[in-house]
């Protein structure tokens, strides 16, 4: 439950790259020059890895241009527990949004996708993991209870390592009513395509991650439960090769689809023109 | 023979002395009858005072300890004519996760928790109360039949959380967990969790979804155990963390019940007898037994519609927030 520590390749730790010009793939290692990474919209030229992307970066991905408009964008965490470790919370928090530009994990607001009036919720890894404290809940929920009201399909995109540990229960809560929300949500009988991005763990794909009607993943994204560390050292035994990939949630009926970062809007935008939100496509307006 | 914990460790003296002079006294002589009697109240005194002050690493102790009474404990104590009722209908049967139909009080009921079992063998039979996907399949199967024949729904909670492992991962651990949370919201019939043991993490919460929440004394419910937090926020420069650490974490994390009813996540905290459930565990579950009672008789006045209502607002405010 404990946000994913990806420590799998500890010399990456060591190996010092250039920062800016060269960037290292997570998945084949290889060290590839930044500029053809942003061009491939993040995606390795090699291995076909899709690098984390920030909320923004999604956001500008998937929606029609100009049409985001955020809600919630205010909210910030006040520390319920008062929690500290070697380092407290709050400074955790300053300086995650110092980073980031963002307050917290999540980005949420309406859009148009394909001209289609969508509600959709994106998290960010880079903002403390993108784990799930009561902000995130609670934007995960004002998103669905907004596209239940305007009966607008629901898009959610998570890239997550868990629950957020420094805010206790209170994380832990926020699993249970973002999956009541989606239960609040579904009986308006619109769509709820779940993304899964790399990587998504714990308390997210345990709630609203996995209750998509449609649940599609990017290439080669680890997606679990419990962190592939956590696993090895319980059963004191190797991990299978392409445990807890995208591919290896495929291959055993846990998600719909993987679809490659360029294909992702156009697949959302084929997806909506079989659901009710069709009644929102021009065509059908027609008198 | 009590197993004790180490912060008991005077109470145990004290009490192995008690029964030490039982057998040499055999019960005639008065001298020894007396002293036995002064040093059971000082034994008692010296408990009051050890739990006074227990920390919240002692609770999660007490929360594990080994003769705690577990859900079939309270099912035997607390239920009359136990039916159990096995496997999800997709892959298997979890012996981690118990359910079945009960009669509480005369009210038909489907009863579902955790059961870490007893004994080392029984204990590998049950991994240690940690469900696999197909546990929290067979939780659901059940409390969809009680819905269907509009009975009301108690859980048990006890485990250290859902099990990390490679079948659980690929039958789904997180969609059967995710999938109870949002079921168990459309609910057309009461549920009242009682958290007994060990609250651990999603693994708890897929059961502890409800209309009142109840929770023993010295029973403990979290994010992640004590353990786990303190090896990623505690360990420094790769130094091991132990249970100077633990102790750190566990009270870091607020998850005591005394914490867990101030940050409004709970409902009730049921009182246990001194020394902790198994001390004296039909006293135990009487306790259990009248707040649940009195739980069951309020909701079970309450159409469906507002039930559901009210179960989704309850949570829906858990989290309070700043805006800036
Ligand atoms: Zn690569």
């Amino acid at each position: 439950m404990a946000w994913f520590k990806k420590e799998k390749n500890k010399i990456s730790k060591r190996v010092k790259i250039p920062e800016g010009l060269w960037v290292k793939c997570n998945s084949c290692k290889e060290i590839i020059y930044r500029k053809e990474v942003d061009r491939n919209l993040k995606v390795c030229p090699k291995c076909n890895y899709h690098f984390r992307i920030s909320a923004r970066e999604r956001i500008s991905l998937l929606t029609d241009n100009g049409s985001f408009t955020e809600i919630g964008s205010g909210l910030v965490s006040n520390d319920p527990l008062n929690f500290r470790d070697q380092t407290a919370y709050k400074d955790r928090l300053n300086e995650s949004r110092k980073k980031t530009g963002i307050n917290d994990a999540a980005t949420a607001g309406s859009a148009l996708i394909g001209g289609r009036p969508v509600v959709i919720i994106v998290l960010d890894f880079a903002f403390m993991g993108g784990s799930m404290g009561s902000v995130v809940g609670e934007k995960f929920t004002m998103a669905a209870e907004k596209a239940a009201e305007e009966e607008s399909p629901l898009i959610s995109v998570a890239s997550s390592g868990g629950a957020r540990m420094q805010e206790g229960i209170i994380s832990l809560m926020q699993m249970a009513k973002t999956s009541a929300s989606v239960a609040w949500f579904k009986e308006k009988g619109m769509p709820y395509i779940s993304i899964l991005a790399d990587p998504t763990f714990g308390g997210v794909s345990a709630s609203f991650a996995m209750l998509g009607d449609i649940i599609i993943a990017e290439p080669k994204s680890l997606i679990g439960f419990a962190g592939p560390r956590v696993i090895e050292q319980t059963i004191k035994q190797q991990l299978p090769e392409n445990f807890q990939t995208a591919e290896f949630l495929l291959k055993h009926g846990m998600i719909d689809m993987i679809v490659n970062r360029k294909e992702l809007k156009q697949t959302i935008i084929r997806l909506l023109s079989f659901t009710a939100a069709d009644k929102y496509s021009p065509k059908n307006n027609e008198p | 023979m009590h197993y004790y914990l180490d912060f008991e460790k005077p109470v145990a003296e004290l009490e192995n002395k008690i029964e030490e002079l039982r057998r040499l006294a055999d019960g005639r002589d008065m001298n020894i009858t007396a002293e036995i009697k002064k040093l059971e109240k000082k034994a008692q005194d010296l408990r009051a005072d050890i739990f006074s002050k227990i920390t919240p690493w002692q609770k999660t102790m007490i929360a594990r300890h080994p003769d705690r009474p577990y859900t079939l404990d309270y099912i035997r104590l607390l239920m009359e004519d136990f039916i159990e009722l096995h496997g999800d209908r997709r892959f298997a049967d979890d012996p981690a996760i118990v359910a079945g139909f009960a009669r509480f009080r005369g009210v038909p009921v489907a009863v579902i928790g955790h059961q870490k079992g007893r004994g080392t063998k029984e204990r590998i039979e049950r991994n240690f109360g940690q469900p696999h996907p197909e546990g929290y399949r067979k939780a659901l199967r059940i409390m969809k039949l009680a819905e269907r024949f509009g009975n009301p729904v108690i859980t048990f909670i006890d485990t250290p959380g859902a099990y990390p492992g490679i079948g659980a991962e690929e039958r789904g651990q997180s969609e059967a967990i995710a999938r109870n949370l949002l079921e168990i919201f459309r609910l057309n019939i009461p549920v009242i969790p009682v958290i007994i043991g060990e609250g651990g993490s999603g693994g708890a919460l897929a059961l502890s979804v409800g209309d009142r929440i109840l929770m023993l004394e010295h029973s403990v419910y979290s994010v992640i155990s004590p353990e786990g937090c303190a090896a990623i926020l505690w360990k420094k420069n790769s130094n091991s963390v132990g249970p100077a650490e633990y102790a750190r974490a566990s009270e870091a994390l607020k998850l005591t019940a005394q914490d867990i009813l101030a940050l409004g996540v709970i409902d009730e905290i049921i009182p246990e007898p001194l020394g902790g459930a198994h001390r004296d565990e039909q006293k135990a579950a009487e306790a259990i037994g009248s707040a649940l009672k009195r739980s069951l008789d309020e909701l079970m006045e309450k159409p469906p519609a507002v039930l559901v209502e009210e179960r989704y607002r309850k949570f829906r405010l858990i989290g309070k927030l700043a805006e800036v």
